[in-house]
């Protein structure tokens, strides 16, 4: 272990990833947090924003405002072409096949609202059923279940084991001629886990099912290559990728959202209105009504292109070189059991200490200005899966260090000292 | 580290090692379940009212240091009051999380003063109040579950 870590971190180095120069990109961790230098491990809940993405926004604001696709004047004509030029890095970021199947939505959550909508309006009634697995969000969990609950359709859930991993037997079990969906996470928020998805999709293809992925924790540290997967959905939020908060992306196969009807109704997605009928717009705009978040997918551009200059694959192999030494650091104090150890991990360590509450565990590393999760990690039926009812979460960026963790691991003994 | 120390003192992990009153009461005349959705904390408590006197009360319930103490404090501090003693016991406890009590309500208060600390960690009031909540809806004899939402 220890001499995987040295070699992964000296070629990280050889590649030229100098983590105290990226550092000085993200202007929020030179902060102090009463007294202390900011240590932020809670990046599976939002990410901290480099200069570059801050600079685009302040760019925006400063010189292009104005609305798109509409005004016949330079500020819209500026704003419009800056806005689809940000489409258009997403579409190759995710090598989607054309900008028709780049939606821009909030987030992760309403792009599965926008599926479970528009999608479950058109194929699911009575009878029918939807797969999802025992990791998920609940943002991938509630919108199937008020779908499930309006059609009288039924959501099947397919397990995990103890290490968190999903059971692939028992979820190709679950497909059947009444499937219309399967609908799972890339990578667990809660876990860490790194699902197989090339295996679920295939599996659920190989009965005709389409797939919607949940890449809000993947797209952050994992290359993501939607025609070589061949999902038909694949959803992600900007700010888990150091862009803005409130933009997000739909993947969708042009096919499918091209019968699909829209989701909300209002300016932008419209050809032409009359009282008598509405001609709805061409993709991607039949799903973009109104004033879209202009400035967040500007944003949302300039952090991919920031990732991508760092390059994915070197962000990679130095996060999985932390997730090691976190794993280790933390399994090593007295009364830690990490829950979620599959085989394939990104960037998480959730973990319990023995006689102390996740909750008490982050007020006092808190107080040494460290950022955790303590919770259930809107991944409820995750914890109850554990029999615990919250964890305390350290999940990485690329901005961490080896001493941040070695200061997380530090103050968890002085929890011990508080608690006895 | 001093504002820790202040948050967890030392009455308050003996209380969280060492639950007072933890059972469920099985002739309660009254009981109301308290939850936290942002930890899932739970507390349920439970009430023996007779001739406007809390003759008996206890407490079942998962939580974090600060909700389990102040639980198990509460039922300590309140078996054999009056309901109008419990009542203004809440309000005084209540102004004490929220940095709102002065020194003579907090001599008040007894033992129950050692939450002063919480009133410096605004997201840990939640935690201390969830047992009164729940408390409060017993005596008001509410059937559901109360949240500190
Ligand atoms: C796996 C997963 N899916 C979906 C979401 C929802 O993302 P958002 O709140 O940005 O819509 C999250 C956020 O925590 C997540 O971790």
């Amino acid at each position: 272990m220890r001499a995987e870590n040295i070699t992964l971190e000296s070629r990280s180095v050889s590649l030229g990833f100098d983590v105290e120069r990226i550092r000085q990109d993200f202007p929020i961790l030179k902060q102090k947090i009463k007294g202390k230098t900011l240590i932020y491990l809670d990046n599976a809940a939002t990410t901290q924003k480099p200069e570059a993405v801050l600079e685009a926004l302040r760019r925006y604001y400063t010189s292009k405002n104005s609305n798109v696709h509409r005004g016949v004047h330079w500020l819209s004509e500026q704003a419009t072409r800056d806005y689809e030029a940000a489409r258009h890095r997403v579409k190759s970021f995710l090598n989607a096949g054309s900008e028709h199947e780049i939606i821009f939505v909030r987030g992760a959550t309403e792009a599965i609202n926008l599926v479970a909508h528009s999608f479950g309006r058109k194929w699911v009634q009575a009878g029918d059923e939807i797969v999802i697995s025992a990791m998920e969000h609940h943002s991938n969990i509630v919108p199937w279940q008020i779908l499930c609950e309006e059609k009288g359709a039924a959501l099947r859930v397919a397990p995990i084991n103890d290490e968190g991993e999903m059971v692939l037997e028992e979820y190709e079990k679950l497909l059947n001629s009444r499937t219309r969906l399967v609908a799972v996470t890339h990578v667990s928020n809660a876990l860490g886990t790194v699902n197989p998805i090339r295996s679920i999709i295939q599996a659920a293809h190989s009965k005709g099912i389409p797939v919607l992925i949940d890449g809000a924790q993947a797209a952050p540290h994992l290359k993501v290559d939607v025609q070589e997967l061949g999902c038909e959905f694949y959803v992600f939020s900007g700010h888990k990728i150091y862009g803005p908060t409130g933009i997000g992306v739909l993947y969708g196969k042009e096919r499918l959202l091209d019968q699909m009807p829209p989701y909300q109704g209002g300016g932008e997605m419209i050809r032409s209105v009359t009282f008598q009928k509405t001609i709805y717009n061409q993709l991607p705009y039949k799903f973009e009504a109104g004033t879209p978040h202009i400035a967040g997918a500007i944003g949302l551009a300039a952090a991919i292109d920031y990732v991508n200059a760092l390059g994915l694959e070197t962000v990679a192999h130095y996060e999985q070189m932390l997730l090691a030494h976190a794993t280790e650091a933390l399994a090593a104090v007295r009364g830690v059991r990490i829950i979620g150890t599959a085989q394939d991990k990104a960037a998480v360590v959730s973990f319990v200490l023995d006689g102390v509450h996740a909750h008490d565990v982050g007020t006092i590393l808190d107080q040494q200005g460290i950022a955790i999760r303590a919770g259930h990690h809107c991944a409820m039926p995750v914890m109850e899966r554990f029999g615990v009812s919250a964890t305390a979460r350290v999940s990485l960026a690329f901005y961490n260090t080896r001493q941040e963790i070695d200061a997380v691991a530090a103050s968890i003994h002085k929890v011990r000292e508080v608690f006895g | 580290m001093s504002d820790l120390r202040q948050l967890y003192q030392e009455v308050i992990l003996d209380h969280y090692k060492k639950p007072r009153n933890f059972h469920p009461l099985a002739d309660a005349h009254r009981s109301a379940e308290g939850y936290n959705p942002l930890c899932g904390d739970k507390v349920t408590v439970y009430l023996k009212v007779e001739d406007g006197l809390l003759s008996d009360i206890s407490f079942i319930g998962s939580g974090c240091a600060i909700s389990m103490a102040s639980a198990s404090m509460m039922t300590a501090s309140l078996k054999g009051k009056t309901v109008t003693e419990a009542e203004a016991f809440f309000e005084r406890f209540h102004a004490l999380v929220t940095g709102r009590a002065g020194t003579n309500a907090e001599a008040k208060l007894g033992k129950l003063a050692a939450f002063s600390g919480v009133c410096e960690f605004p997201i840990r009031v939640k935690c201390a109040s969830l047992p009164w909540h729940a408390l409060r809806a017993a005596l008001e004899a509410k059937e559901e579950t109360v949240s500190t939402e």
